[in-house]
């Protein structure tokens, strides 16, 4: 009974963290289906957005209600630093070869982190994130599960059904599946190309910057380092789940943090990191296309 | 309706096309033939934005296209059914029309076309539902027409109709594009089948290594000694 009462509290914190990575894998999936660049600042708009929420509650106060609003601002932030960010430096080497862009990535990367320790407002130290008290509900007498767990799941498949709507039932969505498809041929349909991709980093960032939120909820220390770790698992959880694919992030995400959370209850926590990279190296080896992921080499 | 002149294109260090000119009017079929690499296809892409054009000038209804992007052009009536048919074969067929007619704002004109490309298509009606990836070669060409019909075009330019399909097929697809003709869109076709082309077209142009070697009347040419020995195999 207890070994089962331990495995179904971590599966629980597992799928808890893992609903972050998908957040956060999301972006960087979609982005890679339509302009198959790995965005490696990805990870870095989730900790700007912590901090823009940071901001608000400090200014505000914590409660519930300040909480759930300050992911406006947090998005709409991180969407314009996004789509800012696509347009000053990845549009420009959108015609060059592929690893130009990738390395631009890891710089515009490094600028987020430094830029942010640099800010007098920001600096190096880390800061305390508001939390609302701890609650815990306890469900059966088998698991306990906290108010930021909830806080987790509700935001997290809120913001997973409204990008499902958005991506299968509207214009625009519709359009992102066809040039993520063929750029070539969505341009002759009068798709305007480049509008669909800032469109795909206002999505991305906007998850990120809720991932960014719930994260320091559920950590609650803030630096500017703090995307890092994170941004590789999601990263991660998106190769795993086949880059490209929405559904593919989603469980991709989940797997990653139930792994994680399982191994640092019954192994030991030094090794959740290598058992993470251990299954992205064990996916490669065994299905490089990812689990949801189509073969490559298709097109004719 | 459609002029180009003096149209010069480069790949990288390669000039593919040498001052490229012909002209298309309103209501005709107008062929472009030659052999492989002869330019054909880089030609359609130039009109239609998806390569730069170095030097020359392409018009549209008495606008300048020679600097616009592809999904102006579309918006100005001018469509392309792309060599290869390039549907979207991750959406489903009725996903594939709606991007057809991305750049339409009259949904009532919109429903209307539906029904047009569903009574020209029946096929395409049974398979609405289903993801255009699986649908057959032909029923993929029709797709692609259909597609761009979508976005009621005044000129359509088509790249390789017949690519890849069974004979049988060819044929049918072909009377579609002399339908299309019939109820009034221009076309521009390019096809390495040339007997097929001239036998549908008005007029013709001949192109070789990127420039136009000869042109003139789609049945003159076809009765030509020059064009049966080259591309109509004698």
């Amino acid at each position: 009974m207890d070994f089962l009462q331990q495995f179904c509290q971590q599966t629980l914190n597992g799928l808890s963290l893992g609903s972050i990575y998908a957040l956060l894998a999301l972006g960087y999936t979609m982005v890679y289906g339509i302009i198959k660049l790995i965005n490696f600042a990805h990870g870095d708009i989730l900790m700007v957005g912590a901090f823009v929420s940071y901001f608000v509650l400090k200014q505000w106060g914590i409660t519930p209600v300040t909480l759930m609003l300050s992911f406006l601002p947090a998005m709409l932030f991180c969407l314009t630093l996004g789509v800012t960010m696509e347009k000053l430096c990845y549009k420009p080497l959108r015609n060059q070869p592929r690893i130009n862009s990738l390395i631009t990535a890891i710089g515009v990367s490094f600028l987020l982190e430094n830029g942010a320790r640099v800010l007098p407002m920001i600096g190096p130290n880390p800061r305390v994130f508001p939390t609302l008290p701890v609650v815990n509900y306890n469900w059966f007498g088998l698991v306990s599960i906290s108010q930021v767990q909830i806080l987790v799941f509700v935001v997290a498949i809120f913001l997973m059904l409204v990008l499902n709507y958005i991506v299968s039932f509207t214009k625009i969505g519709k359009a992102m599946r066809a040039v993520s498809f063929d750029k070539g041929a969505s341009a002759l349909m009068g798709i305007n190309v480049d509008r669909v991709i800032s469109f795909t980093f206002v999505l991305g960032s906007s998850l990120a910057a809720a991932a960014g939120i719930l994260f320091a909820s559920a950590y609650p220390q803030i630096e500017p380092y703090m995307g890092i770790m994170p941004g590789m698992k999601a990263f991660i959880a998106a190769v795993l789940g086949g880059i490209g694919s929405i559904p593919g992030a989603v469980l991709g995400g989940l797997i990653l943090g139930v792994a994680e959370t399982l191994t640092k209850g019954f192994l030991s926590s030094q090794l959740s990191d290598a058992i993470a990279f251990g299954l992205l190296i064990l996916i490669l080896v065994v299905k490089p296309s990812g689990l949801l992921g189509k073969p490559m080499g298709e097109k004719v | 309706m459609l002029k180009v002149e003096n149209l010069d294109v480069y790949y990288g260090n390669i000039h593919a096309l040498h001052e490229v000119s012909f002209e298309v009017k309103e209501g005709e079929i107008v062929t472009l033939i030659g052999a492989n690499g002869a330019g054909k296809t880089t030609t359609l892409h130039a009109i239609s934005g998806l390569i730069p054009i170095a030097a020359g000038s392409v018009r549209f209804l008495e606008q300048d296209l020679t600097a616009a992007l592809p999904h102006q052009i579309v918006q100005l009536g001018l469509a392309h059914v792309p060599e290869g048919r390039r549907i979207f074969a991750n959406l489903t067929v009725k996903e594939n029309l709606e991007m057809g007619a991305f750049t339409r704002k009259d949904p009532k004109g919109i429903k209307d076309d539906y029904q047009m490309v569903f009574t020209r298509f029946p096929r395409l009606k049974e398979r609405l539902k289903q993801v255009a990836g699986t649908l057959s070669g032909g029923e993929q060409q029709m797709l692609a027409i259909a597609r761009t019909l979508m976005s009621r075009p005044k000129l359509v330019l088509m790249d390789e109709p017949s690519m890849g399909l069974a004979p049988l097929l060819v044929k049918e697809i072909f009377e579609i594009i002399k339908e299309i003709n019939a109820t009034g869109a221009t076309i521009l076709l390019v096809e390495q089948n040339a007997q097929l082309a001239l036998s549908i077209a008005n007029r013709a142009y001949v192109l070789e290594t990127g420039r136009v070697v000869l042109q003139g009347d789609a049945k003159e040419l076809a009765n030509s000694e020059e064009v049966r020995k080259a591309y109509l195999g004698g």
